[in-house]
């Protein structure tokens, strides 16, 4: 069998930073294995600008972002192997793969970084009532017709969820000419960033509707009509339904990890982030299999991405030379009212670096509060936040220092009013 | 006197807007709750501008159909379906670099619209 150092699952943004990042950790036995034709990952039909302000401090689109990644994997001659799926890991690191040209084989690998990025949530896991008639797309698939293969989905549309793809593509598909009726959202609060809403929806005046959900699809061949009704306590208010013509239906209704083969070879997954559970040095439940991006958990901005995968392509590397202090002890980090979860989830404060970037979600809209970390029983953080809002990821920084100083059983992330 | 309403996008807290006009001239900015949001409001009402990105054939290239384009700087907000009309009819021939130039002075502003992709 073929046996690789470090073999990276997936070519996107994730896997790109983490092959560079191996390679300047001196790691040289490298292979990228990519399903898609290309590199870049979805980077490639996110054609909006907007992207890199953190790593480049410019705006860069989808495209010029991934290239800059791109050719530096070309440049530091990387291997990678393209129209390449992964079809299995085994909990003893053998990644099963096939693709036209090998068929089916097999490669040994030393150690593996999970790259392989998020699905969007299908209509059959939404509960939408109504036919099922051509015309409904996820945003995703419309985004990659129209800014790839250049074919529009359709000239009248209606939105579900306001995330940030189906905000991008309610502009993108009026600047090419359709008509966007509506865009509405279950939840109170918009999951899209506000620059989106006020530059995609706002700009255009399209009219977001929060509370408010699709009730039915009509059509049998073809989406006709849409209704859509607010919704108080998870149920559709009768008497507000309104139905809007049209002739395309896309969602945008939240990302879920891909984790299938995570699965397979017996990772633990979480429950809340749908991905690995990792530790300080992101390597999951299995020894030497690590995981950064959006397979791990789904990110806003793909900066931080970039950031997170580096630090799985470096400690990678660190595994391999054999130089992870065995550590004695694992702190779990618990995270309560309102913050839904951390990545990592656990630390080992003698596996850490000096400083540990702990990334984290909040579960509603939360003004005024304080953003507060406890070793224990002692408060070591007690952040003002004027706003924290689901859709924005937030972070916090642990020391080794304090860690080790203190010597805690648990480490807690939650929120105080005060 | 006029008044015009924002929503400022400078963080998630996403502030109401209130910009009283006269003559074309910001008399006062209310809403927000910091400095960025003045800046924002004055801007917009006085300047707003977008870069605008789209896509445009390209022909004699084995991988793309379609190549990814931009407006090379922000142009005025009200150009923006004008410099769409403009791309319509663009198409280029490979190879295409990022940063190639693929029409002038689109729409009148004297801004190029540039490749963000590349096709060989």
């Amino acid at each position: 069998m073929k046996k690789v150092n470090v073999v990276i699952i997936g070519g996107g943004p994730a896997g790109l930073a983490a092959a560079l990042s191996a390679k300047e950790a001196g790691e040289t036995d490298i292979l990228i294995l990519e399903r898609d034709t290309k590199l870049g990952g979805i980077l490639n039909q996110c054609i909006h600008n907007g992207f890199g302000l953190h790593t480049f401090k410019e705006e860069l689109t989808g495209p010029e972002y991934a290239s800059r990644f791109i050719e530096k994997v070309k440049e530091q001659k990387i291997p990678y192997k393209l129209n390449t799926m992964v079809m299995d890991i085994s909990s003893d690191k053998v990644v099963t793969a096939m693709n036209s040209k090998e068929g089916l084989f097999q490669i040994q690998a030393k150690a593996i970084i999970l790259a392989m990025g998020c699905r969007e949530r299908p209509r059959g896991a939404l509960n939408i009532p109504g036919y099922r008639p051509a015309g409904i797309y996820s945003a995703g698939t419309a985004q990659k017709l129209v800014n790839i293969d250049g074919l529009m989905p359709g000239k009248e549309v209606v939105i579900l969820g306001s995330g940030d793809i189906g905000l991008i593509m309610a502009r993108r598909m009026t600047l090419e000419g359709a008509k966007v009726k509506v865009v509405a959202e279950l939840m109170p609060y918009s999951g899209g960033l506000k620059r989106n809403i006020v530059q995609c929806l706002d700009d255009f005046g399209i009219p977001l509707k929060l509370s408010h959900t699709v009730v039915d699809i009509e059509g049998k061949e073809r989406v006709e009509a849409v209704t859509i009704a607010e919704v108080k306590d998870g149920k559709p208010v009768p008497g507000t339904e309104e139905r809007y013509t049209c002739d395309t239906l896309l969602l945008s209704c939240g990302l879920i990890p891909e984790n299938e083969l995570s699965n397979q070879a017996g990772i633990e997954i979480s429950p809340i982030t749908k991905g690995p559970k990792v530790n300080e040095s992101l390597e999951t439940t299995i020894d030497g299999v690590f995981a950064c991006g959006n397979v791990l958990h789904v990110h806003d901005l793909v900066d931080f991405v970039s950031q997170e995968a580096k630090q799985a392509g470096k400690n990678a590397v660190k595994y391999l030379k054999d130089q992870e202090v065995k550590a004695t002890k694992t702190i779990p980090i618990q995270t309560d009212n309102g913050v839904r979860y951390s990545v990592p989830f656990v630390v080992r404060p003698e596996d850490m670096d000096d400083l540990l970037t702990v990334r984290f979600r909040v579960g509603g809209v939360y003004k005024d509060h304080f953003i507060s970390v406890y070793l224990d029983d002692e408060r070591i953080l007690h952040k003002p936040s004027k706003i924290l809002a689901p859709g924005e990821m937030e972070q916090i920084i642990l020391t080794k220092k304090k860690l080790m100083e203190v010597d805690p059983s648990t480490i807690r992330i939650t929120l105080e009013d005060k | 006197m006029e008044t015009r309403e924002l929503t400022c996008i400078g963080c998630p807290m996403g502030c109401a807007l209130s910009v009283e006009m006269e003559d074309g001239k910001v008399i006062s900015v209310s809403g927000n709750t910091c400095q960025q949001g003045d800046i924002y409001a004055r801007k917009e009402v006085t300047n707003p501008t977008r870069i605008v990105t789209s896509i445009v054939p390209v022909s004699g290239s084995k991988e793309e159909i379609m190549i990814s384009v931009k407006t090379a700087h922000d142009i005025p907000k009200d150009k923006i379906f004008e410099c769409m009309k403009d791309l319509k009819s663009v198409k280029v021939q490979a190879p295409v670099h990022i940063g190639d130039v693929v029409l002038e002075n689109v729409a009148g502003t004297g801004v190029d619209v540039i490749a963000t992709k590349e096709a060989l």
